[in-house]
C-alpha cells in the first residue's frame, strides 16, 4: 500500500464503459451515484471514457452533472492494459479521491490493474456507498457468501477504488446542470503483446437477462434431475430456468445462469423462487424485479421479505401441481 | 547428424505454469451470531475453491500438447497443504505453500503482491493461471492485480485456450454481448470459466505418488521483499470497519396452502401473463 497525502486527492471520476460508442447503462447510474456522493464532498465528478467510437459519447452525457468529460479515443478494441495505461495517466493528472468503475467484464478486469497501479484498495462490487466524517468513501459490500455485510474503508491511500454492479445505483436523471467541458483526445498507446484476433456477438434472446418469467431454483433443489421439473414449469410459463449461485457452485446449473451480485441481474415481470433462501448476494440481483412469488419451506427466509407472494411451503408439492394444473389447462 | 542436435531444445526449454489455488470453506454462504456479529466458521470443513480446479485442469490439458511443469501456489494456514495433494493427485509438478502468519488478513492489493513475490522467488514462469473468483471472497480480483504486479498482459473469463507456443497464447474468452479472440505473448496470466475446464477425477496412483511429494513451504524469508508492511493486513490498502447483518426489511407474511392450493395461488398472480 502506498501511503497518500490525502489533501491531494479530491473529486471523483467515474469511468465510462462505451462499446460501439454506446455508453454502458452501468456509466449513468455510477453517474448518479458520484453525484450524491459529490454533494455531501462538495466536490465534483469528472468522467472518463475510452474507445475507437466515441463521436456521440458526449451527447449521451449531455445532460449529466460532469465538471468535465474526457475522451480518450482509441485505435484498438478494448484491452485492459491498453486502458489501464491510458486510465492510469488520467487519474495522475486528475487525482481524484474516488474512482468509480462498472462492475461489468471489462471494469473488472481493469479495475485491480488500476488499483496495484496506484497501489491502493479496491471493494468489488459494492452494493452502496456513504461518505464518512473525515470524507472516505464507506464501501459496502456482502461479505463471507452474501449472509453479512462488510463496510470498507481505503484510508490511507487514493484513489479510493470501487467497482459497482449494472442495476445498483440509481441513474442519474437529467437536470439542468452547468454545461461540462468535453475534453477529447486521440491517444497513441499500444500494446503489442496483446492482439485481438476477432470479436463475435454473442447470440441475445435465450439469456436469462431477457426472460420475461424466470422460475429460480435454489438450495432448495434436492438433486440435479429435480431441476427438469422446474424447467418443465418454466417451459409451461414460457419462461425460462435460472438458480442461485449454490447451485451453480454444484455444478448443476451454468455460471449464465446464475443470478445474484456474482451472476447476473435480471428484472423478468414475474420470477418464482423455488427453494431460494435470498442471500443478500442473490437479493442485490433482482432489485428491479416487479413481481416475486417465492416458495420455500422455512417461514423466516430472508426471500420473504422482499417477495410480493411469500409461499410457504414444500417446492416438490407446489411445483407438480402447477405443472398439473398447467397442463389442463393447456387441453381446455 | 543426431536429430536433437538439428532443432536443438534449448536448455530449459520446458515452459513453466504457474497455477493458483486457494482453500475455502465448503459453505459459501457462512453466517454470523445474530447477537454477538461473530461469523460462525468454525467447524466448517475446508475445500479447493471449485473455480481454481478448472485453472488446474486448464493447465494439464496445455501439458498433454506442449513440455511443462506445474507448479501450484497456495497460500493459507498450514492445513492449505491439502490443496497441493489434491493438485498432486490431478497431475501437478510442483507444490507450494505461501505460509507466514505475516501474510494474513491480506486484502486484494496485499494478496496478489503476495502471489507475486512467491512466484518470482520460485522462477520465471511463462504462463500464470487462476480461477475465475474465489467461493469466499467473491471479488475475482485478484487474478488482474497479480498481472499487474508482474507487469504482464492478462485475460478474464477464458473459456478456451485455442493454441499455445512457447512465445503465445491464443484464447477465446467472454465479455458481455461479445466473445473475443486474442492472442498474447508470454508470460502472461490467464484466469479461466469452471465450465470449461471440467477438471480430470485425481488419479489414485498419483494420489499414491503425490502423498510422498515434498510440499515447498515458502515464508516471507524465502522472498525478495522481506518487509512485513507490505504483507497481510499492514499491507492492505482496504480495512474492514464492521461487519452486520444485512438490515432486515419489513417483513412479509408469508401464506402457507397445501401444494394443490398454493399452486393455484400462485397461478392466479400470474393472470396477466398470456400463457396459452
Amino acid at each position: 500500500m502506498k501511503k497518500a497525502n490525502i489533501e491531494e486527492w479530491s473529486g471523483i471520476l467515474v469511468y465510462v464503459e462505451c462499446r460501439k460508442g454506446k455508453v454502458h447503462p452501468v456509466g449513468r447510474e455510477l453517474i448518479g451515484e458520484a453525484w450524491r456522493l459529490a454533494e455531501k464532498l462538495k466536490t465534483s465528478v469528472y468522467a472518463a471514457a475510452a474507445g475507437a467510437r466515441l463521436d456521440d459519447v458526449s451527447g449521451q452525457l449531455a445532460d449529466c452533472p460532469l465538471e468535465q468529460l474526457y475522451l480518450f479515443e482509441t485505435e484498438d478494441e478494448y484491452t485492459p492494459v491498453v486502458y489501464e495505461k491510458i486510465i492510469t495517466g488520467c487519474i495522475e493528472m486528475l487525482k481524484p479521491a474516488i474512482v468509480l468503475i462498472g462492475g461489468t467484464h471489462e471494469g473488472r478486469a481493469l479495475a485491480p490493474r488500476l488499483a496495484v497501479a496506484f497501489e491502493s484498495g479496491l471493494t468489488a462490487d459494492c452494493t452502496s456507498l456513504e461518505i464518512d466524517e473525515e470524507g472516505n468513501l464507506i464501501q459496502i459490500r456482502p461479505a463471507f457468501g452474501g449472509n453479512v455485510m462488510a463496510s470498507i474503508l481505503t484510508a490511507q491511500s487514493r484513489p479510493q477504488f470501487a467497482t459497482v454492479r449494472a442495476g445498483i445505483m440509481e441513474p442519474v436523471t437529467a437536470g439542468h446542470f452547468q454545461k461540462m467541458a468535453v475534453v477529447r483526445r486521440r491517444m497513441n498507446v499500444t500494446d503489442e503483446r496483446v492482439r485481438i484476433l476477432g470479436m463475435k456477438e454473442t447470440e441475445r434472446g435465450d439469456s436469462i437477462t431477457d426472460q420475461k418469467i424466470l422460475v429460480v431454483a435454489g438450495r432448495g433443489v434436492r438433486k440435479k434431475g429435480d431441476l427438469e421439473m422446474l424447467r418443465e414449469l418454466a417451459k409451461l410459463l414460457g419462461g425460462g430456468l435460472a438458480s442461485s449461485r449454490a447451485l451453480v457452485e454444484k455444478g448443476w446449473m451454468s455460471p449464465g445462469e446464475q443470478i445474484g451480485l456474482s451472476g447476473n441481474t435480471v428484472s423478468p415481470q414475474y420470477m418464482i423462487t423455488c427453494g431460494v433462501s435470498g442471500t443478500v448476494q442473490f437479493m442485490a440481483g433482482i432489485k428491479q424485479t416487479k413481481n416475486i412469488i417465492a416458495i420455500n419451506t422455512d417461514s423466516r427466509s430472508r426471500i420473504f421479505e422482499i417477495a410480493h407472494y411469500p409461499v410457504c411451503g414444500d417446492l416438490y408439492e407446489i411445483v407438480p401441481k402447477m405443472i398439473e394444473r398447467l397442463k389442463c389447462k393447456s387441453f381446455e | 547428424m543426431e536429430p536433437g542436435k538439428h532443432f536443438p531444445r534449448e536448455s530449459g526449454s520446458s515452459m513453466k505454469i504457474a497455477v493458483c489455488m486457494k482453500q475455502v470453506p465448503a459453505v459459501s454462504e457462512g453466517n454470523m451470531d445474530p447477537k454477538t456479529g461473530v461469523l460462525l466458521r468454525a467447524g466448517m470443513e475446508a475445500i479447493v475453491n471449485v473455480y481454481d480446479l478448472a485453472a488446474l485442469e486448464a493447465a494439464l490439458r496445455m501439458k498433454e500438447s506442449i513440455d511443462a511443469s506445474i507448479h501450484v501456489f497456495t497460500m493459507g494456514p498450514s492445513k492449505a497443504e491439502s490443496v497441493l495433494r489434491e493438485a498432486f493427485a490431478m497431475g501437478a509438478d510442483e507444490g507450494w505453500l505461501i505460509c507466514d502468519k505475516a501474510f494474513a488478513g491480506a486484502d486484494v492489493l496485499a494478496t496478489s503482491y503476495t502471489l507475486m513475490q512467491a512466484i518470482r522467488a520460485v522462477g520465471d514462469f511463462d504462463l500464470i493461471l487462476c480461477g475465475k473468483q474465489t467461493t469466499d471472497g467473491d471479488t475475482a480480483q485478484v487474478s488482474g492485480g497479480l498481472a499487474r504486479w508482474m507487469d504482464i498482459p492478462h485475460a478474464n473469463w477464458v473459456t478456451e485456450v485455442i493454441n499455445i507456443s512457447h512465445k503465445e497464447i491464443n484464447v477465446r474468452y467472454n465479455m458481455e454481448n461479445s466473445t473475443v479472440t486474442a492472442s498474447m505473448s508470454l508470460p502472461c496470466l490467464v484466469s479461466v470459466e469452471k465450465d470449461f475446464f471440467i477438471p480430470r477425477m485425481p488419479s489414485l496412483k498419483l494420489k499414491i505418488s503425490g502423498k510422498k511429494k515434498t510440499v515447498h513451504v515458502l515464508t516471507i524469508e524465502d522472498l525478495e521483499d522481506q518487509d512485513k508492511k507490505h504483507y497481510g493486513l499492514s499491507g492492505s490498502a482496504t480495512k474492514v470497519r464492521k461487519i452486520f447483518p444485512p438490515p432486515r426489511t419489513k417483513h412479509q407474511e408469508p401464506v402457507t396452502f397445501d401444494g394443490d392450493k398454493a399452486a393455484e395461488y400462485i397461478l392466479s398472480q400470474l393472470s396477466d401473463v398470456n400463457l396459452f
